[in-house]
């Protein structure tokens, strides 16, 4: 099969970015303000601001600290700053380390030990600003598709998402995949009712075993406040964009993963590392928790596949939009980027506009922003813990 | 007379077809469309909105709702073919907090 090549940043511990950002990171949601302060005033970072990292139990506390670490190592990110209170609950020391291990330069703030807001906020300033000059000269290098991960996702789904985007998703993940590049999807609710046709996929039985087991515990988390899910999933757009049950919604979903075998499932903070192929990441459907959890896989970017319109972003992960509905793509057309409202109207086939929608993960791969990015609509974060507040 | 509207059928055994148009009102027909290219007339009941489906078949109270091949859900009360079909004529069967035990 032909090549395919992008021009990349490639790190120090050899993944490959298609962005170059610094990330100021709130090492709980406590020290966000100040995260934001700094983001305003210095050009070139972006923050994470989640809410999350104390007053939780251990698990979700360790699963904080993992994601962040995730994030930080993610390719798209340079640099990192770590903006830290001083008393929450996630391991921030560990968290520079882990970061500082792909090489790349690390700093962190402490706003109780550096005297307060205002210190904190001129010490981040100044340490953003230095890590942003740092690694502003950067060069791309060209690169092959290999050694990419795309993350994939439909949002805002009506009818039209399964028999159109989500079909010009399955057709770019089975081509990266005999790429040899990596894919992953996730939105766990999202396979009720089509589990059975993911766990056949899998490599091994294990694999389909694991499919069960993390449908069975979505699931029962949904059943356990003793309601009908419906208006949660499906969503009231969703039900009135024409789909009727979390079953007709779930089947319309799993086309975005193509056909080809599933090596595994990942945790929700996992990195995927070399890993190659097609991969599941346990995860909601909500879109600021898949989101961030895609990011911390290491996805260079997202293919999202709507057909109400979703106009979701993430920070470092360029969101590619692909709208199945022809009325929507009309209405937000600034919003969407790739028109497979086409295939419903029987302008294109699944092929052409699968190809189209290539074309243009190469191009934003290479630097080309999504219309998503140059919105700067991005603030969709957050991260998936599973026990209470405390 | 005007061009018929489409309703397409995505599997064989499919019992519903969704309608990608807008304007489909309470008698109008409709062609239903194969993947194999064949197709049938079939009179609506029901304003089905764009992208909302319509029975290809009836389905007794108590069916299998079938699209893409596999089940979306469960008839509540009789449904004959041509009616609109959506959340007042079809039950999820999972995540029912609200049942006693899956599939009831």
């Amino acid at each position: 099969m032909m090549g395919y090549q992008f021009m990349g940043y490639v790190r120090p511990d050899g993944q490959v970015g298609a962005r170059n950002h610094v990330a100021v990171i709130p090492s709980v949601t406590c020290a966000g303000d100040v995260c934001s302060a700094i983001v305003r005033q210095v050009a070139g970072t972006v923050g994470y601001f989640h809410h999350q990292g104390c007053c939780q139990l251990p698990p979700d506390l360790d699963r904080v600290t993992e994601t962040l670490i995730s994030l930080g190592k993610s390719p798209n990110v340079a640099a990192a700053l770590v903006v830290s209170l001083g008393c929450e609950g996630t391991d921030h020391e560990k968290l520079v380390e882990e970061i500082r291990k792909t090489g790349k330069p690390v700093r962190i703030i402490r706003i109780q030990e550096m005297g307060g807001v205002s210190a904190a906020i001129k010490e981040g300033i100044d340490a953003a600003s230095e890590l942003v000059m740092e690694v502003s000269d950067l060069q791309r290098q060209p690169v092959d598709i290999s050694r990419v991960t795309m993350a994939i996702k439909c949002g805002a789904s009506d009818t039209t998402s399964g028999m159109a985007s989500n079909c010009v998703i399955g057709y770019v993940a089975d081509k990266l995949v005999d790429l040899g590049a990596t894919v992953v999807f996730g939105e766990t609710t999202e396979f009720i009712g089509g589990e059975h046709l993911l766990a056949r996929r899998g490599v091994d039985p294990s694999v389909g075993e694991k499919v069960y087991e993390i449908v069975n515990k979505m699931e029962t988390r949904a059943k356990s406040l003793g309601c009908d899910m419906r208006r949660g999933q499906p969503t009231p757009g969703n039900i009135e964009g024409g789909l009727s049950s979390i079953e007709e919604k779930s089947l319309g979903a799993i086309v975005k993963s193509g056909t080809r075998p599933i090596q595994g499932v990942l945790e929700y903070p996992e990195a995927i590392g070399d890993r190659k192929g097609l991969w599941i990441k346990d995860t909601p459907g909500r879109e600021p928790e898949i989101l961030t959890g895609m990011a911390a896989t290491g996805a260079q970017f997202m293919m999202f596949s709507t057909g109400r319109g979703a106009p979701q972003g993430f920070p470092t992960m360029p969101v590619l939009k692909v709208c199945g509905n022809p009325n929507t793509y009309e209405r937000m057309r600034h919003d969407m980027d790739v028109n497979a409202g086409r295939i419903i109207t029987g302008e294109k086939t699944i092929e052409e506009v699968g190809e189209e929608a290539f074309e243009a993960i190469l191009a934003l791969l290479s630097g080309r922003m999504t219309k998503n990015e140059t919105l700067g609509y991005h603030s969709s974060i957050d991260i998936y813990t599973l026990g209470p507040v405390i | 007379m005007a061009e018929l509207k489409i309703a397409l059928k995505v599997h064989n055994k499919d019992n519903v077809a969704t309608i990608f148009d807008n304007g489909v009102y309470d008698g109008a027909e409709v062609e239903v469309r194969d993947k194999r290219g064949k197709s049938e007339v079939v009179k609506v009941r029901g304003l089905v909105p764009y992208g909302h489906k319509i029975a290809v078949r009836d389905i007794a109270q108590g069916e299998l709702i079938i699209k893409y091949g596999e089940e979306i859900g469960i008839a509540t009360r009789d449904i004959r073919k041509g009616d609109y079909v959506h959340v007042h004529n079809l039950d999820s069967m999972r995540g029912r907090g609200d049942w006693k035990e899956e599939g009831k």
